[in-house]
Protein backbone atom coordinates (compact mmCIF):
# COMPACT_ATOMS: atom_id res chain seq x y z
CA UNK A 1 0.00 0.00 0.00
CA UNK A 2 2.55 2.39 0.57
CA UNK A 3 6.23 2.84 -0.60
CA UNK A 4 8.28 2.73 2.25
CA UNK A 5 8.31 2.21 6.01
CA UNK A 6 9.31 5.23 7.78
CA UNK A 7 10.37 8.94 7.15
CA UNK A 8 8.37 11.47 5.75
CA UNK A 9 5.51 12.07 3.53
CA UNK A 10 5.40 15.23 2.56
CA UNK A 11 8.06 18.09 2.93
CA UNK A 12 8.04 21.59 2.03
CA UNK A 13 10.59 23.73 2.10
CA UNK A 14 10.78 27.51 1.75
CA UNK A 15 7.54 27.17 -0.16
CA UNK A 16 6.32 30.76 -1.16
CA UNK A 17 2.96 31.78 -3.02
CA UNK A 18 1.68 34.69 -4.21
CA UNK A 19 -2.06 35.72 -5.88
CA UNK A 20 -0.83 38.83 -7.46
CA UNK A 21 0.60 41.00 -4.66
CA UNK A 22 -0.58 38.93 -2.11
CA UNK A 23 1.71 36.48 -0.45
CA UNK A 24 -0.59 33.99 1.02
CA UNK A 25 2.23 31.46 1.81
CA UNK A 26 5.24 32.82 2.91
CA UNK A 27 8.43 30.72 3.56
CA UNK A 28 6.48 27.20 4.55
CA UNK A 29 7.81 24.55 6.42
CA UNK A 30 6.24 21.92 7.42
CA UNK A 31 7.38 18.24 7.19
CA UNK A 32 4.85 15.26 7.84
CA UNK A 33 5.78 12.15 8.64
CA UNK A 34 4.42 8.77 7.55
CA UNK A 35 1.46 8.04 10.03
CA UNK A 36 1.26 11.70 12.05
CA UNK A 37 -2.08 13.49 11.79
CA UNK A 38 -1.16 17.51 11.71
CA UNK A 39 -3.97 20.17 12.46
CA UNK A 40 -3.74 23.06 10.72
CA UNK A 41 -5.74 25.82 11.88
CA UNK A 42 -6.13 29.83 11.55
CA UNK A 43 -8.17 32.70 10.84
CA UNK A 44 -10.13 32.64 7.66
CA UNK A 45 -7.57 33.80 4.46
CA UNK A 46 -4.35 32.73 6.74
CA UNK A 47 -3.88 30.40 3.13
CA UNK A 48 -4.67 27.00 4.96
CA UNK A 49 -6.48 26.14 2.02
CA UNK A 50 -4.30 27.28 -0.69
CA UNK A 51 -1.50 25.03 1.54
CA UNK A 52 -3.67 22.28 1.13
CA UNK A 53 -3.81 22.58 -2.01
CA UNK A 54 -0.21 23.44 -3.19
CA UNK A 55 0.52 19.84 -1.66
CA UNK A 56 -1.22 17.85 -4.75
CA UNK A 57 -0.63 21.14 -7.18
CA UNK A 58 -4.01 22.22 -7.48
CA UNK A 59 -2.00 25.53 -6.46
CA UNK A 60 1.27 25.90 -8.22
CA UNK A 61 3.84 27.52 -5.97
CA UNK A 62 6.37 30.44 -6.79
CA UNK A 63 9.52 29.01 -5.25
CA UNK A 64 10.71 26.78 -3.04
CA UNK A 65 10.39 22.64 -2.70
CA UNK A 66 7.39 20.16 -2.19
CA UNK A 67 8.28 16.57 -2.18
CA UNK A 68 6.19 13.81 -2.01
CA UNK A 69 7.19 10.47 -0.66
CA UNK A 70 10.63 11.84 -1.18
CA UNK A 71 9.86 13.32 -4.79
CA UNK A 72 9.72 16.38 -5.69
CA UNK A 73 6.37 17.53 -7.40
CA UNK A 74 6.27 17.08 -10.89
CA UNK A 75 5.40 20.50 -13.16
CA UNK A 76 2.46 18.72 -15.42
CA UNK A 77 1.26 16.02 -17.79
CA UNK A 78 1.02 12.24 -16.68
CA UNK A 79 3.48 12.42 -14.07
CA UNK A 80 1.95 14.55 -12.10
CA UNK A 81 -1.41 12.74 -12.63
CA UNK A 82 -0.24 9.74 -11.14
CA UNK A 83 1.41 11.50 -7.97
CA UNK A 84 -2.11 13.35 -6.95
CA UNK A 85 -3.32 9.97 -7.28
CA UNK A 86 -1.34 9.24 -4.14
CA UNK A 87 -2.30 11.79 -2.36
CA UNK A 88 -6.03 11.90 -1.35
CA UNK A 89 -8.02 14.91 -0.97
CA UNK A 90 -11.10 16.18 1.04
CA UNK A 91 -13.10 18.85 -0.02
CA UNK A 92 -14.92 21.53 2.09
CA UNK A 93 -18.09 21.18 -0.56
CA UNK A 94 -17.86 17.19 -1.14
CA UNK A 95 -17.36 17.36 -5.05
CA UNK A 96 -18.66 14.37 -5.86
CA UNK A 97 -19.02 14.16 -9.70
CA UNK A 98 -22.79 14.69 -9.78
CA UNK A 99 -23.35 12.65 -12.82
CA UNK A 100 -22.44 9.40 -11.59
CA UNK A 101 -23.96 7.18 -8.65
CA UNK A 102 -22.07 6.94 -5.45
CA UNK A 103 -20.38 3.70 -6.34
CA UNK A 104 -19.52 5.07 -10.04
CA UNK A 105 -17.78 8.29 -8.09
CA UNK A 106 -15.76 5.38 -6.20
CA UNK A 107 -14.52 3.53 -9.13
CA UNK A 108 -13.93 6.19 -11.27
CA UNK A 109 -10.28 6.48 -10.35
CA UNK A 110 -9.39 2.89 -9.97
CA UNK A 111 -10.47 2.12 -13.62
CA UNK A 112 -9.38 4.93 -15.56
CA UNK A 113 -6.05 5.53 -13.34
CA UNK A 114 -5.21 2.34 -11.85
CA UNK A 115 -6.84 0.41 -14.90
CA UNK A 116 -8.30 -2.15 -12.15
CA UNK A 117 -10.93 -4.38 -13.26
CA UNK A 118 -14.01 -3.23 -13.37
CA UNK A 119 -15.46 -6.11 -10.95
CA UNK A 120 -12.95 -5.89 -8.63
CA UNK A 121 -13.01 -1.84 -8.51
CA UNK A 122 -16.99 -2.62 -7.73
CA UNK A 123 -16.02 -5.40 -4.62
CA UNK A 124 -13.35 -3.07 -3.14
CA UNK A 125 -15.70 0.12 -3.83
CA UNK A 126 -18.40 -1.54 -1.79
CA UNK A 127 -15.91 -2.73 0.99
CA UNK A 128 -14.90 1.22 1.45
CA UNK A 129 -18.67 2.53 1.58
CA UNK A 130 -19.29 0.29 4.11
CA UNK A 131 -16.14 1.08 6.27
CA UNK A 132 -18.09 4.54 5.71
CA UNK A 133 -21.57 3.37 6.16
CA UNK A 134 -22.92 4.33 3.40
CA UNK A 135 -23.09 1.11 1.33
CA UNK A 136 -26.90 1.38 1.35
CA UNK A 137 -26.75 4.43 -1.20
CA UNK A 138 -24.40 2.46 -3.17
CA UNK A 139 -26.63 3.19 -6.75
CA UNK A 140 -27.90 6.95 -5.51
CA UNK A 141 -26.52 9.77 -6.87
CA UNK A 142 -24.68 12.63 -4.95
CA UNK A 143 -27.41 15.18 -5.01
CA UNK A 144 -29.93 12.26 -3.12
CA UNK A 145 -27.78 11.82 -0.18
CA UNK A 146 -27.27 14.29 2.81
CA UNK A 147 -23.60 16.47 3.43
CA UNK A 148 -22.40 14.25 5.99
CA UNK A 149 -23.06 10.72 3.75
CA UNK A 150 -21.72 12.82 0.60
CA UNK A 151 -18.78 13.68 2.58
CA UNK A 152 -18.10 9.97 3.79
CA UNK A 153 -18.32 9.08 0.13
CA UNK A 154 -15.62 12.18 -0.66
CA UNK A 155 -13.53 10.12 1.46
CA UNK A 156 -14.39 6.73 0.54
CA UNK A 157 -13.42 8.16 -3.33
CA UNK A 158 -10.19 9.10 -2.05
CA UNK A 159 -9.12 6.20 -0.05
CA UNK A 160 -10.19 3.65 -2.87
CA UNK A 161 -6.49 5.54 -4.78
CA UNK A 162 -5.01 3.64 -1.69
CA UNK A 163 -3.15 7.51 -0.74
CA UNK A 164 -0.15 8.03 1.07
CA UNK A 165 -1.67 10.75 2.81
CA UNK A 166 -5.09 12.31 3.04
CA UNK A 167 -5.43 16.37 2.90
CA UNK A 168 -8.28 17.39 4.24
CA UNK A 169 -10.07 21.11 3.72
CA UNK A 170 -12.44 21.80 6.15
CA UNK A 171 -14.42 18.27 5.88
CA UNK A 172 -16.87 19.50 8.34
CA UNK A 173 -17.27 23.10 7.94
CA UNK A 174 -20.08 22.87 5.16
CA UNK A 175 -22.05 20.36 6.93
CA UNK A 176 -25.43 21.13 9.35
CA UNK A 177 -24.00 20.23 13.07
CA UNK A 178 -26.20 16.77 13.59
CA UNK A 179 -23.63 15.81 11.01
CA UNK A 180 -20.61 16.97 11.97
CA UNK A 181 -20.20 13.73 14.08
CA UNK A 182 -20.49 11.28 11.69
CA UNK A 183 -17.64 12.43 9.38
CA UNK A 184 -15.22 13.14 12.28
CA UNK A 185 -15.72 9.31 12.87
CA UNK A 186 -14.66 8.07 10.29
CA UNK A 187 -11.58 10.51 10.02
CA UNK A 188 -10.57 8.96 13.41
CA UNK A 189 -10.81 5.59 12.22
CA UNK A 190 -8.43 6.72 9.53
CA UNK A 191 -6.31 7.76 12.00
CA UNK A 192 -6.19 4.55 14.26
CA UNK A 193 -5.71 2.46 11.18
CA UNK A 194 -2.22 4.87 10.77
CA UNK A 195 -2.91 7.11 7.71
CA UNK A 196 -0.85 10.14 7.33
CA UNK A 197 -3.42 13.26 7.65
CA UNK A 198 -3.25 16.44 6.75
CA UNK A 199 -6.54 18.14 8.52
CA UNK A 200 -7.58 21.74 8.38
CA UNK A 201 -10.64 22.14 10.56
CA UNK A 202 -11.33 23.82 13.52
CA UNK A 203 -12.94 21.22 15.55
CA UNK A 204 -10.81 21.30 18.65
CA UNK A 205 -12.24 18.08 19.83
CA UNK A 206 -10.54 16.10 16.65
CA UNK A 207 -7.79 17.84 16.93
CA UNK A 208 -6.74 16.81 20.51
CA UNK A 209 -7.86 13.46 20.35
CA UNK A 210 -6.41 12.46 16.77
CA UNK A 211 -4.31 14.74 16.38
CA UNK A 212 -0.50 14.89 16.86
CA UNK A 213 0.19 18.25 15.97
CA UNK A 214 -1.19 21.79 15.01
CA UNK A 215 0.81 24.16 12.82
CA UNK A 216 -1.18 27.20 13.64
CA UNK A 217 -0.92 29.71 10.00
CA UNK A 218 -1.67 33.47 10.13
CA UNK A 219 -1.33 35.88 7.35
CA UNK A 220 0.76 32.95 4.85
CA UNK A 221 2.95 32.17 7.76
CA UNK A 222 3.47 29.28 9.78
CA UNK A 223 3.22 31.29 13.22
CA UNK A 224 2.90 28.40 15.77
CA UNK A 225 3.87 24.43 15.77
CA UNK A 226 2.62 22.40 19.28
CA UNK A 227 1.12 19.42 20.50
CA UNK A 228 -2.59 19.94 20.50
CA UNK A 229 -2.81 20.07 24.26
CA UNK A 230 -0.02 22.59 24.71
CA UNK A 231 -1.63 24.91 21.86
CA UNK A 232 -5.15 24.73 22.94
CA UNK A 233 -3.97 25.43 26.57
CA UNK A 234 -1.01 27.54 26.09
CA UNK A 235 -0.73 29.09 22.80
CA UNK A 236 3.32 30.71 22.83
CA UNK A 237 2.53 33.55 20.17
CA UNK A 238 -0.18 36.62 20.41
CA UNK A 239 -1.78 35.74 17.62
CA UNK A 240 -2.68 32.45 18.64
CA UNK A 241 -3.68 33.45 21.96
CA UNK A 242 -5.90 35.55 19.99
CA UNK A 243 -7.58 33.84 17.41
CA UNK A 244 -8.11 31.10 20.23
CA UNK A 245 -9.78 33.43 22.48
CA UNK A 246 -11.89 34.41 19.54
CA UNK A 247 -13.08 30.83 18.67
CA UNK A 248 -13.44 29.68 22.72
CA UNK A 249 -15.48 32.56 23.39
CA UNK A 250 -18.97 30.77 21.63
CA UNK B 1 -56.51 21.80 -57.74
CA UNK B 2 -55.43 20.44 -60.53
CA UNK B 3 -53.15 23.16 -61.45
CA UNK B 4 -51.59 22.44 -57.63
CA UNK B 5 -51.36 18.56 -59.14
CA UNK B 6 -49.40 19.01 -61.93
CA UNK B 7 -47.23 21.06 -60.16
CA UNK B 8 -46.67 18.20 -57.71
CA UNK B 9 -45.97 15.71 -60.57
CA UNK B 10 -43.69 18.09 -62.67
CA UNK B 11 -41.37 19.05 -59.19
CA UNK B 12 -40.57 16.22 -56.81
CA UNK B 13 -41.03 18.13 -53.47
CA UNK B 14 -40.47 14.94 -51.39
CA UNK B 15 -37.43 14.07 -52.81
CA UNK B 16 -36.32 18.22 -52.35
CA UNK B 17 -37.45 17.97 -48.82
CA UNK B 18 -35.31 14.62 -48.74
CA UNK B 19 -31.87 16.45 -49.45
CA UNK B 20 -32.72 19.25 -46.65
CA UNK B 21 -33.05 16.08 -44.26
CA UNK B 22 -29.52 14.54 -45.71
CA UNK B 23 -28.20 17.97 -45.23
CA UNK B 24 -29.21 18.53 -41.99
CA UNK B 25 -28.07 15.20 -40.61
CA UNK B 26 -24.89 15.14 -42.23
CA UNK B 27 -24.32 18.75 -41.47
CA UNK B 28 -25.19 18.22 -37.54
CA UNK B 29 -23.33 15.45 -37.57
CA UNK B 30 -20.28 17.47 -38.70
CA UNK B 31 -21.00 20.06 -36.63
CA UNK B 32 -20.72 18.79 -33.75
CA UNK B 33 -17.37 16.50 -33.97
CA UNK B 34 -15.67 19.60 -35.08
CA UNK B 35 -17.82 21.86 -32.88
CA UNK B 36 -16.36 19.32 -29.42
CA UNK B 37 -12.95 19.73 -30.96
CA UNK B 38 -12.75 23.28 -31.03
CA UNK B 39 -14.68 23.13 -27.73
CA UNK B 40 -11.59 20.61 -26.32
CA UNK B 41 -9.30 22.76 -28.00
CA UNK B 42 -10.60 25.92 -26.39
CA UNK B 43 -11.06 24.88 -23.14
CA UNK B 44 -6.91 22.97 -23.25
CA UNK B 45 -4.42 24.69 -21.12
CA UNK B 46 -2.19 24.52 -23.82
CA UNK B 47 -2.35 28.30 -24.85
CA UNK B 48 -2.13 28.27 -28.46
CA UNK B 49 -4.69 25.34 -28.83
CA UNK B 50 -7.08 27.85 -26.92
CA UNK B 51 -6.44 31.01 -28.75
CA UNK B 52 -6.36 29.29 -32.34
CA UNK B 53 -10.19 27.45 -31.13
CA UNK B 54 -11.14 31.40 -29.64
CA UNK B 55 -9.94 32.79 -33.36
CA UNK B 56 -11.92 30.11 -35.45
CA UNK B 57 -15.16 30.34 -33.47
CA UNK B 58 -15.23 34.22 -33.76
CA UNK B 59 -14.39 33.96 -37.29
CA UNK B 60 -16.78 31.65 -38.45
CA UNK B 61 -19.59 32.72 -36.04
CA UNK B 62 -19.55 36.29 -37.23
CA UNK B 63 -19.09 35.25 -41.07
CA UNK B 64 -22.40 34.88 -42.89
CA UNK B 65 -23.16 31.16 -44.14
CA UNK B 66 -24.03 32.18 -47.87
CA UNK B 67 -19.99 33.60 -47.76
CA UNK B 68 -18.80 30.66 -46.30
CA UNK B 69 -21.11 28.37 -48.68
CA UNK B 70 -19.67 30.04 -51.38
CA UNK B 71 -16.04 30.18 -50.18
CA UNK B 72 -16.28 26.02 -50.24
CA UNK B 73 -18.35 25.50 -53.41
CA UNK B 74 -16.10 27.95 -55.70
CA UNK B 75 -13.30 28.89 -54.19
CA UNK B 76 -11.72 26.25 -52.50
CA UNK B 77 -12.20 23.89 -55.74
CA UNK B 78 -12.10 26.49 -58.54
CA UNK B 79 -8.84 28.02 -56.88
CA UNK B 80 -7.28 25.17 -55.08
CA UNK B 81 -8.61 22.48 -57.53
CA UNK B 82 -9.82 20.28 -54.60
CA UNK B 83 -12.84 18.20 -54.84
CA UNK B 84 -13.99 15.58 -52.54
CA UNK B 85 -15.50 13.71 -55.05
CA UNK B 86 -15.19 12.49 -58.64
CA UNK B 87 -16.98 14.88 -60.48
CA UNK B 88 -18.92 11.93 -62.10
CA UNK B 89 -20.08 10.40 -58.87
CA UNK B 90 -24.05 9.17 -59.56
CA UNK B 91 -25.04 9.62 -55.77
CA UNK B 92 -22.78 12.22 -54.19
CA UNK B 93 -22.06 15.83 -56.03
CA UNK B 94 -19.56 18.07 -55.66
CA UNK B 95 -22.12 20.64 -54.43
CA UNK B 96 -23.96 18.50 -51.44
CA UNK B 97 -20.77 17.93 -50.24
CA UNK B 98 -19.49 21.54 -50.06
CA UNK B 99 -23.11 22.55 -48.93
CA UNK B 100 -22.33 19.67 -46.13
CA UNK B 101 -19.03 21.00 -45.60
CA UNK B 102 -19.76 24.97 -45.19
CA UNK B 103 -22.84 23.74 -42.60
CA UNK B 104 -21.09 21.86 -40.17
CA UNK B 105 -18.11 24.49 -40.62
CA UNK B 106 -20.54 27.12 -39.75
CA UNK B 107 -22.39 25.21 -37.09
CA UNK B 108 -19.51 24.17 -35.32
CA UNK B 109 -19.06 27.80 -33.72
CA UNK B 110 -22.68 27.85 -32.73
CA UNK B 111 -21.93 24.12 -31.17
CA UNK B 112 -18.74 25.56 -29.58
CA UNK B 113 -20.59 28.03 -28.08
CA UNK B 114 -23.38 26.13 -26.76
CA UNK B 115 -20.80 23.17 -24.86
CA UNK B 116 -18.79 26.23 -23.44
CA UNK B 117 -21.60 27.78 -22.01
CA UNK B 118 -22.46 24.13 -20.53
CA UNK B 119 -18.76 23.98 -19.55
CA UNK B 120 -19.27 27.38 -17.52
CA UNK B 121 -22.49 25.53 -15.90
CA UNK B 122 -19.57 22.72 -14.28
CA UNK B 123 -18.48 24.21 -11.05
CA UNK B 124 -15.04 24.26 -10.80
CA UNK B 125 -15.04 21.72 -8.14
CA UNK B 126 -15.75 18.53 -10.39
CA UNK B 127 -12.91 19.21 -12.21
CA UNK B 128 -10.57 19.79 -8.91
CA UNK B 129 -11.78 16.54 -7.46
CA UNK B 130 -11.05 15.06 -10.97
CA UNK B 131 -7.40 16.10 -11.32
CA UNK B 132 -6.71 15.02 -7.44
CA UNK B 133 -7.61 11.46 -7.60
CA UNK B 134 -5.32 11.46 -10.71
CA UNK B 135 -6.97 12.08 -13.83
CA UNK B 136 -5.06 13.99 -16.65
CA UNK B 137 -6.62 16.11 -18.82
CA UNK B 138 -8.42 13.97 -21.36
CA UNK B 139 -9.87 12.03 -18.65
CA UNK B 140 -11.31 15.08 -16.74
CA UNK B 141 -12.73 16.02 -19.65
CA UNK B 142 -14.24 12.76 -20.64
CA UNK B 143 -15.35 11.22 -17.80
CA UNK B 144 -16.46 14.88 -15.81
CA UNK B 145 -16.54 17.75 -16.97
CA UNK B 146 -18.41 16.92 -20.82
CA UNK B 147 -20.96 14.72 -19.95
CA UNK B 148 -22.33 17.32 -17.57
CA UNK B 149 -21.40 19.90 -19.64
CA UNK B 150 -23.59 18.21 -22.47
CA UNK B 151 -26.63 18.53 -20.13
CA UNK B 152 -26.12 22.05 -19.31
CA UNK B 153 -25.82 22.19 -23.56
CA UNK B 154 -29.27 20.13 -24.63
CA UNK B 155 -30.98 23.42 -25.01
CA UNK B 156 -28.91 25.77 -27.03
CA UNK B 157 -27.80 22.69 -29.10
CA UNK B 158 -31.07 22.02 -29.71
CA UNK B 159 -31.82 25.49 -31.27
CA UNK B 160 -28.37 25.28 -32.87
CA UNK B 161 -29.85 22.03 -34.85
CA UNK B 162 -33.24 24.08 -35.64
CA UNK B 163 -31.26 26.49 -37.04
CA UNK B 164 -29.48 24.12 -39.03
CA UNK B 165 -32.08 22.81 -40.54
CA UNK B 166 -33.86 25.61 -41.44
CA UNK B 167 -30.37 27.43 -42.97
CA UNK B 168 -30.00 24.13 -45.39
CA UNK B 169 -31.56 26.59 -47.62
CA UNK B 170 -29.05 28.73 -48.39
CA UNK B 171 -26.93 25.72 -49.75
CA UNK B 172 -29.81 26.71 -52.51
CA UNK B 173 -27.29 29.13 -54.09
CA UNK B 174 -24.76 26.72 -54.45
CA UNK B 175 -27.04 24.41 -56.49
CA UNK B 176 -28.24 21.90 -54.17
CA UNK B 177 -31.74 20.94 -55.19
CA UNK B 178 -33.02 20.53 -51.88
CA UNK B 179 -36.53 22.70 -50.98
CA UNK B 180 -35.69 26.06 -51.35
CA UNK B 181 -34.35 25.64 -54.44
CA UNK B 182 -37.22 23.50 -55.72
CA UNK B 183 -39.54 26.38 -54.33
CA UNK B 184 -38.05 29.37 -56.11
CA UNK B 185 -38.02 26.71 -59.47
CA UNK B 186 -41.91 26.14 -58.57
CA UNK B 187 -42.13 30.25 -57.84
CA UNK B 188 -41.11 30.86 -61.61
CA UNK B 189 -43.00 28.13 -63.56
CA UNK B 190 -45.99 28.66 -61.11
CA UNK B 191 -46.11 32.38 -60.04
CA UNK B 192 -50.31 31.95 -59.41
CA UNK B 193 -49.86 29.34 -56.77
CA UNK B 194 -47.38 31.21 -55.16
CA UNK B 195 -49.68 31.21 -51.62
CA UNK B 196 -50.21 27.35 -52.31
CA UNK B 197 -46.42 27.11 -52.76
CA UNK B 198 -45.39 28.94 -49.17
CA UNK B 199 -47.71 26.72 -47.39
CA UNK B 200 -46.13 23.49 -48.75
CA UNK B 201 -42.94 24.55 -48.19
CA UNK B 202 -43.59 25.98 -45.04
CA UNK B 203 -45.51 22.84 -43.65
CA UNK B 204 -42.75 20.81 -44.74
CA UNK B 205 -39.88 22.42 -42.57
CA UNK B 206 -42.68 22.81 -39.62
CA UNK B 207 -42.51 19.14 -40.19
CA UNK B 208 -38.84 18.97 -39.86
CA UNK B 209 -38.14 21.13 -36.97
CA UNK B 210 -41.13 21.22 -34.25
CA UNK B 211 -40.42 17.26 -33.41
CA UNK B 212 -36.83 18.15 -33.27
CA UNK B 213 -37.79 21.21 -30.88
CA UNK B 214 -39.80 19.08 -28.86
CA UNK B 215 -37.00 16.02 -28.43
CA UNK B 216 -34.90 18.66 -27.51
CA UNK B 217 -37.31 20.36 -25.04
CA UNK B 218 -37.98 16.94 -23.06
CA UNK B 219 -34.36 15.79 -23.19
CA UNK B 220 -33.03 19.10 -21.64
CA UNK B 221 -35.89 18.05 -19.14
CA UNK B 222 -34.89 14.91 -18.46
CA UNK B 223 -30.90 15.61 -17.93
CA UNK B 224 -31.81 18.37 -15.67
CA UNK B 225 -33.67 16.02 -13.08
CA UNK B 226 -30.82 13.51 -13.47
CA UNK B 227 -28.56 15.89 -12.06
N1 LIG C 1 -7.53 31.94 -6.77
C1 LIG C 1 -7.25 32.99 -5.99
N2 LIG C 1 -6.95 34.20 -6.52
C2 LIG C 1 -6.68 35.25 -5.75
N3 LIG C 1 -6.66 35.22 -4.42
C3 LIG C 1 -6.95 34.06 -3.81
C4 LIG C 1 -7.27 32.89 -4.56
N4 LIG C 1 -7.52 31.87 -3.70
C5 LIG C 1 -7.36 32.41 -2.47
N5 LIG C 1 -7.02 33.70 -2.52
C6 LIG C 1 -6.73 34.58 -1.39
O1 LIG C 1 -5.65 34.01 -0.70
C7 LIG C 1 -5.80 34.15 0.70
C8 LIG C 1 -5.70 32.80 1.36
O2 LIG C 1 -6.80 32.01 0.95
P1 LIG C 1 -7.10 30.58 1.53
O3 LIG C 1 -8.34 30.10 0.87
O4 LIG C 1 -5.90 29.74 1.43
O5 LIG C 1 -7.40 30.91 3.06
P2 LIG C 1 -7.97 29.97 4.18
O6 LIG C 1 -7.03 30.06 5.32
O7 LIG C 1 -8.28 28.63 3.65
O8 LIG C 1 -9.32 30.72 4.57
P3 LIG C 1 -10.73 30.11 5.00
O9 LIG C 1 -10.66 29.79 6.44
O10 LIG C 1 -11.68 31.27 4.73
O11 LIG C 1 -11.01 28.95 4.13
C9 LIG C 1 -7.15 34.83 0.91
O12 LIG C 1 -6.91 36.21 1.14
C10 LIG C 1 -7.87 34.64 -0.39
O13 LIG C 1 -8.72 35.71 -0.65
MG1 LIG D 1 -10.06 27.56 3.28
Amino acid sequence: MVEDDRGPVVEMEHVDKYFGDLHVLNDINLVVDKGEVVVVIGPSGSGKSTLCRTINRLESIDSGTIRIAGKTLPDEGKALAELRAKVGMVFQSFNLFAHKTVLENITLGPTKVRKTPTAEAKKRGMELLERVGVANQASKYPAQLSGGQQQRVAIARALAMNPMVMLFDEPTSALDPEMVNEVLDVMVSLVKQGMTMIVVTHEMGFARKAGDRVVFMSDGQIVETNTPDKFFTDPQTARAQDFLSKILTH
Amino acid sequence: MDRISQMLSDYNVLSAFWMTVQLTVWGALGALVLGTIVTVMRVSPVAVFSKAAAFYTNVVLYTPLTLIAFFFAFGVYMKMRISLVPLSSPHVTHSFLMGVVALAVYHSSLVAESLRSGINTVPAGQAEAARAIGLDFGQSLREVILPQAFRGSIAPLGNTMIALCKNTTVVATIGVAESALVMKEMIEMYADLIVPIFVIMATGFVILTLPLGLVFTWWSKRAAVLR
